[in-house]
């Protein structure tokens, strides 16, 4: 299989937040970090090496957490919280919905472990339903980044962008395919390979698996295009529209459940403005479980190959 | 309590439970060792003389005394515990953490693992919901009663202090609720995290009734179980306030931090194993 991006290196893209806050500490003395008793886990330990006094240790107390972000934004920080994406938005939606949503303040909710691929630890901590709580919330800019550049100049970029931000990244190690100097640009859809006959939309840890399927279909005499959807909110609508113009069906992929997910973002647009076949990669409607994150994305549907048969199936769609 | 236990007996299945789970987080290269380990006596102590329950297990427990383990990452102290008190076979320990198993990483009720009455994982949940076991147990005159663990570093979280004050000025009086004091979280010594301050002064403020144990001297323990159950019934709560060591029994996984949720390597599990004596075979 010849893939058009390929890598020489995997890395968790928890661990481009935790570089990309190191830099910010570096660069931007109004950046203050928090975090509920998982500082390892979400790569914390060289900012708060550097400067201890803009850290936040608030214990396993993510409601506090957010509140005090909430009120260091108000005297003009920029917080920027750390904890698994569970205990990021389920277990505060509510504090954040009132004291950083509808209050507007500049917090960057910084998530970890999003989605199966944390494996081992289990459907408690596996949310799959994060993206779409927080793209409900107004105000609130939603990103994913797929690898762990792009996740390092995510996390740099949004220091810069006054308002709530949702950052949602991962625990495993993956393909580092995006280029190391890549400036961020929030709300900008990434065109990664042209294709005429079908588009596949990718966002987070799928966005390699999209470029996985792109090679096995060109393989089979099908043109893929594959876009990077690294921003769920704002959605890049004009691009997603230009691509499916062109193409005349899509297929998104997500690490997340459908309801709320990308794929029903695109699926608003598309009826909102141009009805075409879209088939959608994500979880459908189930908790998830403990397992290796290889094992698991098979299991839900996840993988390269649900991507190339939901590609297959759009195209009959738009061909029928 | 009437019936004195075998504590020979108990201290042989303590040794196999310690073996189950550094050998369960071995085989899969994840979980929570440091802190399965130190509550080890606790779990064998509750499941093997203090709880009285039935078999087959049924979720309302009826009759029975009730546990609701609120640290879910103890998982496999749980399991190897229920698998010995034969709720399942121990076989199914070694499928701990993969996938289709019903041993989830954190406790679930999803795959109806026998044993298991609500999902822990996410922490500060647990006491909440052994108070509405308790008032079940109340409306339906129901005498047993309703144990329930946490950690200390849980206590951190705000839902437990809602919990704590409820089950005080509500006098659910039919609630043993024990926290594993062994001043060790993620991140460091709770102590260095966000200190706890006294506990049991806070507690008691709340309105509970306060015990102190060493909890991993099963003797000692037995003896803190017998007073905590003569407390109950009298208008307070009752907690057990157990200072244990986590990682105990394997030296190099004692008392530190560092053995919260790591896996050993197959040298570390070697070493592990020979200071833990297999008593009733190895599942
Ligand atoms: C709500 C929530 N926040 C964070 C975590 C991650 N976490 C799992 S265990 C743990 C530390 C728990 O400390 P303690 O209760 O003292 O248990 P011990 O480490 O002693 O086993 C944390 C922060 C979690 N599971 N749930
Ligand atoms: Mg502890």
């Amino acid at each position: 299989m010849a893939t058009k991006y390929t890598f020489t290196e995997k890395k968790d893209t928890r661990s481009g937040f935790g570089d990309g806050l190191t830099e910010l500490g570096r660069t931007n003395p109004n950046v203050v970090a928090l975090c509920a008793d998982l500082v390892g886990s979400l790569k914390m330990a060289d900012f708060i090496k550097e400067n201890p006094d803009r850290f936040v240790q608030t214990g396993i107390a993510e409601a506090n957490m957010m509140g005090i972000a909430a009120g260091l934004a108000t005297a003009g920080k920029i917080p920027f919280t750390g904890t698994f994406a569970n205990f990021s938005t389920g277990r505060v939606y509510d504090q954040i919905r009132q004291s950083i949503a509808y209050s507007e303040k500049n917090v960057k909710v910084c998530a970890s472990h999003a989605g199966v691929t944390l494996g081992e630890d289990g459907a408690t901590h596996q949310i799959l339903e994060d993206m779409g709580m927080m793209k409900m919330l107004p105000n609130f800019t939603v990103i994913n980044p797929c690898d762990y550049n792009q996740t390092k100049a995510a996390t740099i970029a949004i220091a810069d962008y006054e308002g709530p931000v949702y950052l949602r990244f991962g625990r495993p190690k993956w393909p580092i395919f995006t280029d190391p100097n890549q400036k961020f640009e929030i709300g900008k859809a990434l065109k990664l390979i042209e294709g005429t006959d079908v588009t596949i939309f990718a966002t987070g840890h799928l966005v390699w698996k999209a470029i996985e399927a792109e090679a096995i279909l060109q393989e089979q005499g099908i043109s893929a295009e594959v876009i990077n959807i690294h921003t769920i909110k704002p959605l890049d609508e004009k691009a997603i529209l230009a691509s499916v113009a062109k193409t005349g069906c899509a297929v998104s992929a997500e690490e997340h459940q459908m309801a709320g997910g990308l794929g029903e973002s695109i699926a608003s647009t598309l009826a909102r403005n141009d009805m075409k076949p879209l088939e959608i990669v994500a979880v459908n409607d189930q908790f998830g479980e403990s397992g290796k994150p290889e094992e698991l994305l098979d299991k839900y549907g996840l993988s390269t190959e649900n991507i190339v048969e939901k590609a297959k199936k759009a195209i009959q769609r738009k061909n029928s | 309590m009437s019936n004195s236990p075998d504590f020979n007996h108990l201290k042989k299945v303590t040794s196999q439970v310690r073996r189950d789970i550094v050998r369960m987080v071995h085989a899969c290269q994840s979980g929570h060792p440091g802190g399965s380990l130190g509550c080890t006596e606790y779990l064998v102590l509750l499941y093997f003389h203090v709880m009285k329950y039935k078999l087959p297990f049924t979720m309302e427990g009826k009759g029975e005394d009730m546990f609701f383990l609120s640290n879910g990452h103890i998982s496999p102290v749980w399991y190897s515990v229920l698998s010995h008190a034969g709720f399942f076979d121990k076989k199914e320990l070694g499928t701990f953490r993969q996938i289709n198993s019903r041993l989830q990483g954190h406790p679930a009720t999803e795959e109806d693992l026998p044993g298991i009455r609500v999902a822990s994982g996410s922490l500060g949940q647990g006491l909440s919901v052994g108070i509405g076991a308790a008032l079940s147990k109340k409306l339906d005159k129901d005498d047993k009663l309703v144990y329930v663990l946490m950690g200390d570093g849980e206590q951190q979280e705000g839902q437990v202090w809602e919990a704590v004050m409820f089950a005080g000025s509500k006098k659910v009086d039919n609630l043993i609720a024990t926290i594993d004091y062994n001043g060790q979280q993620i991140d460091g010594p709770t102590e260095e995290v966000n200190p706890l301050g006294d506990l049991k002064a806070k507690y008691e403020a709340f309105g509970w009734e306060v015990i102190t144990s060493d909890g991993n001297n099963i003797e000692e323990l037995a003896a803190a179980f017998d007073k905590a159950k003569s407390l109950t019934g009298k208008g307070k709560p009752v907690l057990n306030l157990m200072t244990t060591v986590m990682g105990k029994g394997v030296d190099f996984m004692e008392g530190t931090h560092k053995w919260h949720g790591i896996a050993p390597n197959d040298e570390q599990l070697a070493e592990a194993l020979n200071q833990l004596e297999e008593t009733l075979g190895d599942y």
